[in-house]
Order: C-alpha cells, then structure tokens, then sequence
C-alpha cells in the first residue's frame, strides 16, 4: 500500500495492464514522450515502446476511428483523449462505429475500447477545458461510462474497465486529479462496474454524486450532520449501467434525494436519476427531489465557481429538503 | 525513414490513368497483371454474378419483397478486381456497394439473401438495412450507412497488424463524396504517417447521390491528394479489371515491404441511382450514361475471353442459368425464413444484457405485440 494520488494510480493500472496483455496499447494525443498533459501516462513510452504509447495527430476521430480498426484486429486501444470538450470530432465515430459494432454485426466483431478522458470543472479551464458530458455518453446504448473519485477506486475501475468485453468511456475528475489521496494496493485488484459506493451512510437524505462533486457532496454532508441531519452519500463510480439497487435501497430508506452534477441540468443526468427513483421508490418519497446541478449555460470562466454545483449550494438543499 | 524521393514514388504523373485491356481486347504488358484464362474467367463469372444479382435484387424492391438496394450497376470492375488483388489474410472495409466482392471471396448468396431479407438467419439479425450484411470469415468488416466512417477502421487494422509484426494489409472502399469526409482525411494522414499496409480505393464514380464530383473537390483529380499526405496516388480506369487488379496488387506489396499506403482512385461511373431510393432522372443527362455504357466493364472482359477462345455463348447462357437458380433457391429460402426472434434486439449490445435492458425486454415480450409491416 502506498499513499498516492489519482494520476499515480491510473498509470499504474494501465502499467499494470499493458504488462500483463501485450493486446494492450496507449494512444492519443501527447501521451508519449511527455506522458500526457496530465502526466497520467508518464514513462509508459520508456518501458513500453513508441509501438505501443503511441504519440497520434492531433485528430480525435483520427483516434478514435484507428482504435475501432485496432480493435477489431484484437488489440485492446486505450485511447486517451486529452480533455472532454475536444471528444465532439469523435462523436460520430463513438456513438455510431464503436458503440454499435458488436450489435450491428450480430455479434461476428466487437470493438473494445477504453476512451479515457479527463472532465470537469474548477481548474480555471474555461468553457473548452471544463465540461462535463456524461449525459451525451449515458444515453448512447453499448457504451459503458465509469467515473471514479478517488485513487483506490480509479485503479480498479480501469482495470476492471479494460478486461470488460464492452467499450467504456473513462472520465476522469481533474479537480481531484492530485488534490484526492489515497492508499492504494501495489497490485492488480478490480473494483467491479455497476457497483456503487455508500460513502458516508445516512438516514434522513440520499446524495447522489460522483467524482470531484463527491467531496463537495460530503463537505456538505459534514455540515449538515452539525444541525441534525443526516445526509447519506452515495458515491456511483459507474453512471451506466447504474447500480440501480444500491440507489433505490438507500432512497426507500431515506425517503429524500439530492442529485448532484456539474453538467447543465436539463437533460442531465440527474433528470434520468430522478425518473428512475420516482417510478421504483415513489411512494417512499417524503419530498420531492432536487437537482443541485451546473446551470444551462456555457461553462464560464470567471464565475467557475458559482457554476459549479458545490457544497454551498448543496447544503441548502440538504437542509431543506430534510425539513420539508 | 526513406528518402523524400522515395516517399513520392508512384507519383509520375498524377493525371495518367493506368490501363491495360485495349480496346482490341489485347493487353497492354506494361502493366499486365498476367492473369491466366482460369483466373480470368474466374473474375468474369463474378463480374456477371454480380451484375445479375443487381438486377434481381431491384426486382425485388421494386416487387416490395425486400425494402431496400444499393447496387454496384457498372463498377463491378473496380470492386472485384480490388478485391481479387487482396489476399484470404487480408481486410476489406466495404462501403456498401461491394456485396460482389463479399461474395468472390466466399460469403454466401444465402447469408447475403437472409440480409436482404432480414430474416433470423441473416448475420447481422435483421438489425440492418439490406446491403449491411458482415463476414467475419472473410475478413469482411460491418458496414454502416454514414459515408466514410470505415475508412480509420481499416488504418487501425493495418496497425494493429504492424504493431504485432503480422503481413496483413486492409482495403477500404470509398467513393468520391467520402474523400470530403473527416475520416478521409484522418485515415490517410494516419497511415500516411505511420506508414501502413493500407489501400485506400476511391471508387471515383461521378456522384455522391445528386451532387456531382465538382462539389466535392476542386482539385483536378482525386488521386493528387496523395501528394498532401506524402503517399502515392494512382489513377486507374475502373472499368478495366487488369488494371484495376494490377494497380491494388502493387499497393498492397507496396504497403506489406513497409513503405506505406497508397490512395488508388478507380475512375468509372454509377450507372444506376444512388440506391433503390434514387431518381437519377431527376439531377443527370442521359447522355453520360450512354457514354460510359460503351465502356462497360463486363462487356469488355467477355470480348477479352471470346477473342481467346476461352469463352462461348454456350458458357454465357450457362453461367446465367446457373446464377439464376442459385438466386432463386436463396431467395426462396429467405422468404420463408421466420424474422428474428424478439429478445434478439436486446442481445449483442453489451456483451452480457445489463439489468435496464433485461426489463425491457420483458416489458417487450410480455406486452402487446406490433402491427406487421404488411398487415
């Protein structure tokens, strides 16, 4: 066990999977010779090979286009696309060649494809380095979308997210990039997809919340117990498939939900959250759900902060939805 | 890395058109591929399977009995000839006109006919329009509809094979509209840059529905914009199956000595609309069709073969009749192959069905069932 960060604990897991399946590849934009803008796959060219950590042009569907080929050839790509908001040149290519090839072809081919990429906001990024587009992924049938918010869980999660059959997109929370510490095992270990995480058990409000508003989630469940309430967080590391019965367990318990997301709230994902807990738990409910959510604009730059949804605005909905 | 001279080397002349069948039906040794008679013949029944089939599957829009075709009416030469330059380890990418080529390199008519009918025993399930069957065994990738989208699927292939040290090169098909695309561009620079095994065939055939090639591109020919990715570009006559044969036998030991992609444009033309969907009437003279009928790549081949003395009426009128009961016995059988079952749509999504599928599927199968298409 070793106290390291989240960027530490994504190379190992792709070390680790590169040095136990030469199947394995790395690619994107550079992630090569400076180990990604991020670092996060910094010295895997020096021990793998410019072959297999493969500095690309700077062309998302370029990538990913190529590792829907090398997959079907049986490599298994891990792609890394260097922020979310350049994926969009790649959407054809993910929701339309990726997503559907197993389907599309009876089943003759799959393409099974990591797609790493870092999301969210709160690094004075602006707009093009800050936003946070699960819903666009969640709603595409095929793909799988994982998001951890901590080292331990990143580890086991890309492993895991790599020997899966299916393609999974990757996000990965760069506010807590180095900020989220942890211990974490030398090895390989899984942290199995479609199982979420009961952070902080509660009994009066559910919060659902995942990667870097997990802490602002918890902040606000901190304060919340400071006057009496009792909030339980609920971390879901995979938005899809959803651990649906982890979700509707804890609201039939708690009778109250709180969904917390950065992305824009209409058609979010907290709305599909929300349906799903109505239609299975509503007569459990004792209030009607809030989103505390990133608003429906442009991710600003200056004002990134009362954008994001963070525990000042989560508290309150806490609070009041306790009350009511 | 090579010389500079070297990465251009293929480039003599970027508007000459490589062509090897006169129009004496005599060979031009300059490019020979040397085929002998039985390789000939070989292509040519292919040449007219495919042409026939064409045909037949039109009937059958047109007769409502299947929804949909899209044809290769007069570039069957480009496709099978491509095709045919392509060894059993190699990959095609097929765009969607190449069901010919699907079917030279041993897919069969019945599975090509269950697609067309979308019934439980078409390989793709009855997911897919007609003409979006697959053929693992073949190295025949999935098609979709979106144009250009294949064209990285196979630089990726071609790399895959490059990183594993294995000689395999992929194919991909195309035609003029798709040179416009992203995935043009991307998927020539990166095998460009990465140097791989792949033969990009840009079947130049006039139009991308009802917009002409001068909408696509102001450069004079497709294949010059090899020059922009440091790659050869050749032009070959499309309806000239030795050409077109010789031209992708050269990409392909080309790319297997490492020395990279080539970008071949098959000049030739749509004969027919765009799909079983299409009116050509309505955006394009007459005149051109005629013209490039004279040029027809089947008729040529055939003139070839009889000034041989290695082809009779008697072999034409066999092949016909063969090709016909052979369609009419798939198609017989497709017809009356029952449709997928139900849970098929909820299969193959994933590689296990997730909890939000399997409810769906319940929802499905418990609930009331759809009107038939055909009452």
């Amino acid at each position: 066990m070793a106290l390291i960060n989240m960027v530490q604990a994504i190379n190992e897991a792709l070390r680790i999977s590169m040095r136990g399946d030469e199947r394995v590849v790395v690619l994107g934009e550079d992630v090569g010779k400076v180990g990604g803008v991020f670092r996060v796959t910094a010295g895997l060219q020096e021990e793998f090979g410019e072959e297999r950590v493969i500095d690309t042009p700077l062309s998302e569907n370029g990538i990913v286009g190529s590792a829907v080929g090398m997959a079907l050839y049986g490599m298994v790509p891990v792609v890394e696309i260097q922020f979310a908001d350049f994926i969009w040149t790649a959407y054809d290519q993910i929701v339309n060649e990726l997503a559907k090839y197993r389907y599309r072809s009876g089943g003759e081919y799959s393409a099974k494809i990591v797609i790493r990429t870092p999301v969210g906001g709160g690094i004075r990024g602006g707009h093009y380095h800050s936003q946070h587009p699960e819903a666009a992924f969640i709603g595409v049938p095929g793909l799988k979308v994982v998001i951890p918010s901590n080292p331990y869980d990143a580890k086991g999660l890309l492993l895991a997210s790599i020997r899966d059959p299916d393609p999974v997109v990757f996000l990965e929370p760069k506010r807590v990039y180095r900020a989220a510490k942890g211990e974490v095992p030398d090895g390989d270990y899984l942290v199995p997809l479609e199982s979420a995480s009961i952070v902080r058990p509660g009994r009066h409000v559910t919060v659902l919340a995942y990667g870097a508003m997990l802490y602002e989630a918890l902040d606000a469940a901190a304060k919340a117990a400071d006057k009496g309430v009792d909030a339980e967080v609920i971390d879901l590391r995979t938005l899809w498939p959803l651990d649906i019965n982890t979700v509707i367990d804890s609201v039939k318990r708690t009778g109250r939900l709180v969904v917390v997301h950065e992305a824009p709230r209409t058609n979010g994902f907290g709305g599909e959250l929300v349906s799903l807990v109505t239609e299975r738990a509503f007569f459990h409910l004792e209030a009607p759900p809030v989103r505390v959510t990133g608003f429906d604009t442009p991710f600003p730059y200056t004002l990134e902060l009362e954008y994001l949804p963070l525990s000042h605005r989560i508290l309150p909905a806490i609070l009041s939805l306790a009350r009511s | 890395m090579s010389s500079e001279k070297s990465r251009r080397s293929g480039n003599e002349d970027p508007n000459a058109i490589v062509s090897v069948l006169r129009d004496d039906g005599t060979l031009d040794p300059a490019h020979d591929p040397h085929l002998g008679d039985d390789e000939v013949k070989f292509l040519y029944r292919h040449l007219v399977e495919t042409r026939q089939l064409d045909e037949r599957f039109v009937a059958l829009q047109r007769q409502g009995r299947i929804g949909f075709h899209v044809g290769s009416l007069g570039e069957e030469a480009a496709i099978l000839g491509s095709a045919y330059a392509m060894r059993k380890n190699d990959w095609l990418f097929p765009c969607y006109r190449e069901f010919g080529a699907a079917l030279m390199r041993g897919f069969s008519l019945q599975k090509l006919c269950d697609n067309m009918f979308g019934n439980a025993n078409d390989t793709v399930k009855g997911r897919q329009m007609p003409c979006h069957y697959v053929c693992r065994a073949v190295n025949w990738a999935s098609i979709s509809s979106p144009v250009g989208t294949q064209i990285t699927h196979a630089v990726g292939v071609a790399w895959g094979a490059k990183i594993r040290r294995e000689q395999v090169a992929s194919l991909v098909y195309f035609g003029d509209g798709a040179t416009s695309s992203s995935d043009f561009h991307s998927g020539v620079n990166f095998a460009g840059v990465f140097r791989l095994p792949v033969v990009f065939l840009c079947r130049n055939n006039g139009w991308a529905i009802s917009v002409p090639v001068e909408r696509q591109t102001a450069t004079h020919t497709f294949a010059e914009k090899a020059v922009a990715y440091g790659i050869p570009g050749v032009r070959v006559d499309g309806n000239d199956i030795f050409a077109v044969v010789a031209v992708t036998r050269r990409a392909v030991e080309r790319g297997l000595r490492g020395e990279g992609p080539t970008l071949i444009e098959a000049i030739t033309y749509r004969m027919g609309g765009h799909s079983t969907s299409d009116d050509p009437n309505r955006y394009r003279e007459n005149q051109a069709v005629e013209a490039w009928a004279a040029r027809d790549p089947l008729e040529r081949v055939r003139r070839y073969l009889q000034k041989r003395g290695a082809w009779s009426d008697a072999d034409e009128k066999n092949l016909k009749a063969d090709i016909d009961a052979r369609f009419r016995a798939a198609v017989a059988i497709a017809e009356k192959t029952p449709p997928p079952a139900l849970e098929s749509m909820f299969e193959d999504v994933y590689a296990k069905v997730p909890w939000h599928l399997a409810e769906q599927r319940n929802e499905v199968v418990s609930g009331p069932r759809a009107p038939t298409p055909h009452g």
